[in-house]
């Protein structure tokens, strides 16, 4: 083997890919925050009578899980400028994440709100609150229980997924900057390894956190 | 003169390899992926705390870290080790790695889902510790284990969209490729989605025949 590791240049970018870092966390956060927007309403959507709102929400939700998170990235880069909407790599990555996080956590919305019975809602009504009260009193918190799980799972996919936005030429979060630093340099192992360790420990961070949040939201 | 030129048969054909490229690479990726699961699983079931948690953590690092990087990473120490290793061959390895750490903990929960007394019993009727693995727990393991692994095959054969990163042309680089010189991009994707859609849709639908066959043998 006759290639020598460098690291120290490496190590001395650090804090440039940790100001990237936390570009990436606010990407997977803004998307799992509008993904579950969506998602809830898109679970709404799906379950009520209306055949036109249902067939909108399964066409997303079909889509959404059936083709790569990429090609969603592609779509919101390329695609929508056939419609005169130009968005930035920022905004494709954002808008194809979105897109991802919401077909999927509808899914589990739904599977959540099937496990809680119906008579719960038609009790809260019953005891005079209107719709969004029962939901926001009554059904949500029982939700929020079930689905916190996979909620915390889905996150961790979108901060791996952010990582996509480098093909659309994205350089400005965690792998974004890697890439750019790695095209001076081109001590591509180094610096990559650098990155792993970094989504590693931001996944990780997340999770620990998650965790402490549930210990304290579900001590009953 | 025109410029810009029409989609045409053609590229058609050119996108239909591409798929057929990610479809080969998921083939690779799941079978080899699909085996070194099925050990690492069996292992972490039948081992002590010490190991389980041990190999528990290092697959888990293939989860926690994105998946272009590890390509990126493992291309580049493959460049450095000299090995020679084409593209494909990387992507493989890597997606074998990638899905095999999914599979382990699907094989892992399904072993552990059959219930003590039944692997007693088949003991105790004379069969050896082989003979109960092979004749009870695999196959009931199997039945809990067999949707999730439809996933991890659905979720591998979207994940072979990144390797284009590496150089290997799969559906999304050559529409990628069409689209730069027809500048359709619209008609181009949808169409690559059509196929993405289409093969992830028959791939879902063949597994759910498959587990509604085997819900008569349901416990």
């Amino acid at each position: 083997m006759d290639y020598t590791f460098h690291w120290y240049p490496a190590f001395k970018l650090l804090p440039k890919m940790l100001i990237g870092s936390i570009t990436t966390i606010e990407i997977a956060f803004l998307s799992i925050l509008f993904g579950i927007i969506i998602a809830a309403v898109l679970a709404l959507a799906k379950n009520s009578s209306n055949k036109i709102y249902s067939s909108i929400a399964s066409t997303w939700i079909e889509v959404s899980r059936n083709t790569p998170a990429l090609y969603q990235i592609y779509m919101a880069y390329f695609g929508l400028g056939a419609f005169g909407i130009y968005v930035g790599s920022f905004g494709a990555l954002l808008i194809g994440i979105t897109f991802n996080n919401a077909g999927y956590l509808a899914e589990t919305f739904r599977g959540g709100l099937r496990a809680i019975p119906n008579t719960q809602m038609k009790t809260a009504r019953s005891l005079g609150m209107n719709f969004f009260q029962s939901f926001m009193y009554i059904i949500f918190p029982q939700l929020l229980r079930i689905v916190f799980h996979s909620v915390t799972n889905q996150t961790v996919w979108a901060i791996l997924m952010t990582s996509l936005g480098v093909i659309v030429g994205m350089n400005t979060d965690l792998m974004g900057v890697t890439n750019e630093l790695n095209s001076l340099s081109f001590r591509t192992f180094e610096y990559f390894s650098l990155a792993a360790i970094l989504y590693y420990l931001i996944t990780k961070l997340f999770l620990g956190s998650a965790h402490l949040l549930s210990l304290k939201l579900f001590r009953y | 003169m025109n410029f810009v030129s029409e989609f045409s048969v053609n590229d058609f054909l050119y996108m239909l390899k591409g798929l057929g490229n990610s479809i080969i690479l998921t083939l690779w990726a799941v079978f080899f992926g699909t085996i070194l699961g099925v050990i690492f699983g069996f292992i972490r079931s039948a081992t002590g705390t010490l190991l389980n948690f041990i190999m528990g953590s290092i697959l888990d690092i293939f989860r926690s870290v994105p998946l272009l990087i590890q390509l990126i990473l493992i291309n580049a120490f493959s460049s450095i080790l000299k090995l020679g290793y084409s593209p494909f061959q990387i992507s493989c390895i890597v997606l074998a790695v990638y899905a095999s750490a999914f599979v382990s903990e699907t094989v892992r929960s399904g072993i552990l889902s059959v219930p003590l007394p039944f692997r007693r019993s088949a003991r105790s009727l004379g069969l050896s510790y082989f003979q109960t693995l092979r004749k009870i727990v695999f196959p009931l393991a199997l039945r809990v284990s067999f949707p999730t692994w439809v996933g991890v095959t659905l979720g591998v054969f979207k994940d072979t969209s990144l390797v284009l990163w590496i150089g290997i042309i799969e559906l999304l680089k050559s529409s990628q490729i069409i689209i730069t010189r027809t500048q359709e991009p619209l008609l181009i994707l949808t169409f690559a989605g059509i196929l993405y859609f289409i093969v992830s849709f028959c791939f879902t639908r063949v597994a759910n025949q498959v587990e509604k066959k085997w819900e008569k043998y349901e416990l």
